[in-house]
């Protein structure tokens, strides 16, 4: 017992072992919050690359090849490096904090998984360096681009795939683990806390859904290399077939990008009402609903193949079932604050402005859903606008708002207020300056994907890339708050929020090393 | 359920990862199984197998077929069918021509892909005898008539009255 004790009292490892052998949870949540903090600004430079190359109608800047590659490592290094790690990385911190347990399950497996993702990205980034170019087939990646006509690149691309399929599915088993087996005595499922409750759901998509991308990869490595003819139709495969298991997998994935971005705003909303959460168990339910959804719904992305009726009226109502939990999601939110005593520090902003700019991406959704009017949407920037709607001020101001919102409590220091709300405010114009006027350009019939456009989408364009460069230096703002706030932020109170509630505020500030090493007692505060 | 397959355990987790995986896979023939069963897609099977003479003649619905060819990838070579378009009666039994020369300067192995239009025609598209069953080698610059055997059968939904079947020539030399 007493080896027990003084294990709990031991610090950090000094030097760079620390952070290779570690198996804390608090540092691989770091590790995996500063791996996709680099991933958004190496994602986002690629976007300005784009950005700067529409700013005007013809081509200045880049030959269409490089802005395909552009857009294809933008999209793939967004989703794979930037959001997808930092969720990971905020249930590292927070999922052991909320439910009372010492670390993860298993911390060993927990480091293989955050080392992987190096690598996995090297790999992809290296790409850019070889003959013949990055990948430059969307990142959607649909054979035959991907397969007959794609560079001699496309083979790295394939593994580091894989490797960041291995690393998503070791995290998410991970995590379901810890929340089945680890949460502190008297704590029953139905109290869990939502961040938790939705990371739990996320997990189970992903061990579903991210097998199903490394079988559709592997398929493309095997029809490049070993003469199969999974999606060539010459040798009797169909290129359609890549779309049906691509978006099998893809569709489910939209949702692991913003479920565990429903669980953070659920737990800002009450604290900054100051008020419990409205609808606790329907919010479960709901999200629950929207992960079964999300796996018979994948075809309303590829309307235009030539499916027959049934199978497009099929997709198109299916598809138009989920506004129903996710509409019960934003009524909660609403109601929550409702007559709440509401105070509006930056996390709460960044809450706020995710309810109504991701509600504005699941209206564009909604008009996407609609099967005939997709026909004319299909594959122009109003396809864009949507799905940026829902990713950034979707996925990207939930994450932000998760950090600001615990912050103070992994590093002991408050973030600067003022600069605070000026991020929030950059942040929010440059979103809406970036992404609103893609949805005129896009119903005028603008397709993505292209370097040179007509004309009269030049106003838009300016206005979008102008939009797109306040946004993307407005995140060096944030950097600089983040090293601000570690290096000399005020100290931060034992519970920083006063409306905030839950196990992970019942911890000193900053969270020592080693928490819970005798299980709390749930419900006895 | 065993102890160990228990979807909160690693192990349990690990089987739904190798299942899911594995489902990846199986999607490939489920989509051929339900696009076969259902007609979608617009595939049409192989040769027609029950004996065609048993079938009536029911020559008072006529149809009108078309044909269309078309090469890969612009491929150099000629690829045509003799006849554009024909009205035949449904369950009459008929023959067409397709020629093809390959205006390379070597040999080639071309497959043929058919597609029918709409796609819940296919299934009542029946050929006796296509091209399209087999690989097709041609010497550089030889010349071939494909023939084609083919039937409709008298259940093709009321509302059709036109049907396209359209083959697409591939080079296959590479793969094969």
């Amino acid at each position: 017992m007493s080896t027990h004790t003084e294990a709990g009292h031991h610090g950090p490892a000094k030097g760079i072992s620390r952070w290779i052998l570690t198996t804390n949870h608090k540092d691989i949540g770091t590790m995996y919050l500063v791996f996709s903090l680099i991933m958004l600004f190496i994602g986002g430079s690629m976007a300005f690359v784009i950005r700067a190359e529409l700013f005007q109608p013809g081509l200045q800047l880049v030959m269409p090849e490089f802005f395909n590659q552009m857009t294809t490592m933008h999209g793939l290094i967004m989703v794979f490096g930037a959001v997808m790690p930092a969720f990971v990385g905020l249930a590292n911190w927070q999922v052991p904090l909320m439910i009372g347990a010492p670390d993860m399950a298993l911390p060993r497996l927990n480091n293989l998984s955050f080392w992987i993702l190096p690598f996995a990205f090297s790999m992809l980034l290296a790409t850019l360096l070889m003959p013949g170019g990055a990948p430059d087939f969307g990142w959607t990646f649909y054979a035959p681009l991907s397969t007959t006509y794609a560079p001699p690149s496309v083979t790295f691309f394939i593994f580091a795939i894989h490797m960041m399929g291995i690393s998503s599915i070791l995290g998410a088993i991970n995590i379901i683990v810890t929340i089945f087996n680890m949460r502190a005595p008297g704590m029953k499922m139905m109290d869990l806390p939502l961040f938790v409750w939705t990371w739990l759901i996320t997990a189970f998509l992903l061990i579903a859904v991210m097998p199903v991308l490394a079988a559709v990869v592997t398929m493309m490595l095997m029809d490049v290399h070993f003469g199969t003819s999974f999606f060539n139709a010459a040798g009797g495969g169909d290129p359609v077939l890549f779309q049906h298991v691509f978006w099998f997998f893809a569709h489910p994935e939209v949702y692991i990008m913003v479920l565990p971005a429903f669980g953070i705003v659920s737990q800002i909303v009450p604290t900054f009402a100051r008020k419990p959460l409205f609808g606790y168990h329907s919010m479960v339910y709901a999200t629950a609903s929207i992960a079964i959804l999300s796996f018979i719904v994948w075809a309303h992305h590829m309307f235009t193949v030539g499916m027959p009726l049934v199978g497009e009226l099929f997709f198109m109502y299916s598809t138009m079932l989920i506004a129903v939990p996710t509409g019960v999601k934003v009524f909660n939110w609403v109601s929550t604050m409702f007559r709440g005593s509401m105070t509006f520090e930056t996390p709460m902003l960044f809450a706020i402005a995710f309810i109504v700019l991701f509600t504005i991406g699941g209206l564009s959704g909604l008009m996407l859903a609609i099967a005939p009017a997709d026909f004319q949407y299909h594959d122009t920037y109003f396809v864009v606008a949507h799905f940026h709607y829902v990713l950034v001020p979707g996925a990207v101001f939930g994450i932000i708002a998760g950090v600001y919102y615990w912050l103070p409590k992994w590093c002991g220091k408050m973030y600067d207020e003022k600069l605070g709300q000026w991020h929030f405010w950059l942040s929010f114009i440059g979103v809406n300056l970036t992404f609103f006027p893609m949805h005129f350009v896009g119903l005028a019939g603008m397709p993505r994907r292209i370097p040179d456009y007509a004309l009269q989408f030049a106003d838009f364009n300016m206005l979008t890339s102008l939009g797109a460069f306040l946004f993307g230096t407005t995140q060096l703002l944030f950097v600089y708050i983040l090293i601000k706030t570690v290096r000399k932020g005020k100290p931060a109170p034992q519970l920083p929020w006063d409306g905030a509630k839950g196990l992970e505020w019942t911890v000193p500030t900053p969270a020592p090393y080693h928490t819970f090493a005798t299980p709390p007692v749930f419900g006895d505060k | 359920m065993k102890r160990w397959l228990t979807p909160t355990k690693p192990s349990g987790l690990l089987a739904i990862v190798v299942l899911m995986f594995g489902f990846g896979f199986m999607l490939v023939p489920l989509y051929d199984v339900f696009c076969e069963i259902t007609g979608l897609n617009g595939k049409t099977g192989g040769p027609y197998q029950a004996q065609a003479e048993t079938l009536p003649v029911t020559s008072e619905r006529q149809v009108t077929i078309q044909f269309v060819a078309n090469r890969n990838d612009n491929l150099p070579w000629s690829f045509a069918p003799e006849q554009e378009q024909m009205k035949l009666a449904v369950g009459e039994r008929k023959q067409t021509v397709f020629s093809v020369s390959n205006s390379y300067d070597r040999p080639v192995v071309a497959r043929v892909i058919p597609s029918v239009s709409p796609a819940r025609a296919a299934d009542y598209l029946n050929k006796i005898e296509c091209f399209c069953f087999q690989k097709q080698p041609l010497q550089a610059g030889e010349a071939k008539e494909f023939p084609l055997v083919f039937f409709i059968d008298p259940d093709l939904p009321e509302d059709i009255t036109k049907l396209t079947l359209s083959y697409t020539l591939f080079d296959i030399s590479d793969t094969d």
